[in-house]
């Protein structure tokens, strides 16, 4: 038993039918909890009022956004080296859910920093990267739509995405040296002493767990319909075939 | 490769070959500026830096889709990749007759275009000095988005989107030595950081470039 065995379309179609269900109820299960109760049971906070709540959605959209795409980095490298077609199906599957999560995180700072900050944008490094890395999805994803021949379209959005996260990465430095911050410093981290206070961290935990359940799941079930979408095109193509 | 060099500049500086449209190009940008923010010499010479780098960039991305596709259109590319020369050295070479046709002449009209926008006496130094460095970097990632968008019939505005975010650090740094230097503040930090770029990108993005020319090739 080993991983490479859902490399076969057959058997990672069979599997992740039978565990979709599991991740989009533990997802849902993980949101509604996480949001009524970082909504409704915890306190206002005492400088920024009930504007903090946003939290629940900021920190965790954004963090996915990121983990997106790393996810499509490992995926295109599965695809260089192994020629897995349904890894490359994932990557493909991913990009569109890492840019609604990038809106959200940029939505959602714009709607917290309106008041908070007086302003809805500025030109703070985060914010600056993470408009960078939502130019960086919309290129990946317009590359594979140009293309018409899949495995192409396959190998040179895998090289765009190798060479892109370098950028993305020189570029997140970029910004720093560019400009001074505005926004606050992590809110979690795992080697920190002190994190957010222990009222937001629980709930915003259960959120965050929310997000990734809701991800693996979204991503499962993309993944799904680009693999019969890629069968009913093998389909016609032979039933043409066989006309002629 | 030198042949392969010469027939290259020898094609762009003939009829047909556009030479000359992306300083052309940078040129009318510069132009356009006064007139879309206003003739005040002070509020020029603050952004003067800033738009002589943007409008070096725009003419480099204009001059991208010829960089390959007129070789793709006649075959010529397909006789190069099964020519000895490995193709990593066909796309280096290409980059630097990119660069010579187009880099170079961007930076030595820099100062002329910035005597147009007030740029303070100090800035001229420099403005060169980033472009001189910064250029390279354009003409190579731009001959990675070029490979990347070869075998498509518009290609033109996809390559925009696609090289933009990639030359967002060379324009950061860039732009950054410039304005400090115009500044009279020093510039040595980010000047590193823009020849650390360049450098990067010239030993490593031609791999990535033959990379994918060998993926559309095939």
């Amino acid at each position: 038993m080993s991983l490479w065995e859902y490399a076969n379309p057959k058997k990672f179609l069979a599997t992740s039918e039978r565990v979709l269900p599991a991740f989009w109820a533990l997802s849902g299960l993980c949101l509604v909890v996480g949001l009524v109760w970082g909504f409704f049971f915890t306190p206002d906070d005492f400088r920024q009022g009930s504007t903090v709540k946003i939290i629940y959605l900021h920190v965790p959209s954004a963090l996915m956004a990121i983990n997106a795409w790393l996810m499509m980095l490992v995926a295109s490298l599965i695809w260089l080296v192994r020629r897995h077609h349904v890894s490359a199906l994932a990557a493909r599957a991913a990009a569109p859910v890492g840019v609604a999560m990038t809106l959200i995180a940029l939505v959602t700072g714009a709607i917290w920093g309106q008041p908070m900050w007086g302003t809805w944008w500025a030109w703070d490094p985060r914010l600056t990267s993470f408009l960078i890395l939502f130019l960086f999805y919309l290129g990946y994803i317009a590359l594979w739509a140009a293309i018409d021949n899949p495995d192409t379209a396959a190998d040179l959005t895998s090289v765009l995405c190798l060479v892109g996260s370098v950028f993305a990465l020189l570029s997140r430095y970029a910004v720093n040296f560019w400009n001074q911050g505005l926004h606050q410093g992590a809110s979690l981290s795992l080697d920190k002493e002190k994190n957010v206070a222990d009222v937001f961290y629980q709930p915003l935990l259960v959120c965050i767990a929310g997000f990734v359940l809701l991800f693996v799941a979204l991503v499962l079930y993309r993944t799904g319909t680009e693999i019969r979408a890629r069968r009913m095109r093998a389909l016609i193509a032979r039933e043409r075939a066989g006309a002629a | 490769m030198i042949a392969l060099l010469l027939r290259d500049l020898r094609l762009a500086l003939r009829a047909g070959g556009g030479f000359g449209l992306g300083l052309a190009f940078f040129l009318i940008v510069t132009v356009m500026v006064p007139f879309s923010v206003g003739p005040q010499s002070a509020l020029l010479s603050s952004i003067a830096p800033g738009v002589l780098w943007l409008g070096a960039l725009l003419a480099c991305l204009l001059s991208l889709d010829r960089l390959l596709a007129l070789d793709w259109e006649d075959g010529s590319l397909d006789l190069l990749a099964t020519a000895p020369l490995p193709l990593e050295g066909v796309v280096s070479v290409k980059a630097l007759a990119h660069w010579i046709t187009t880099g170079l002449p961007l930076v030595l009209a820099a100062p002329v275009l910035g005597v147009l926008l007030n740029l303070p006496a100090q800035g001229f130094l420099w403005i060169v000095v980033s472009l001189a460095l910064g250029t390279p970097a354009l003409s190579v990632i731009g001959t990675f988005g070029a490979a990347l968008t070869v075998g498509l019939k518009r290609g033109g505005l996809l390559l925009s989107l696609l090289v933009m975010p990639l030359y967002v650090p060379t324009l950061i740094f860039g732009a950054e030595v410039a304005r400090r230097g115009a500044q009279g503040m020093d510039a040595i930090t980010p000047m590193l950081m823009l020849a650390g770029i360049s450098a990067g990108a010239i030993a490593l993005l031609p791999f990535a470039s033959a990379a994918v020319l060998r993926v559309n090739l095939r």
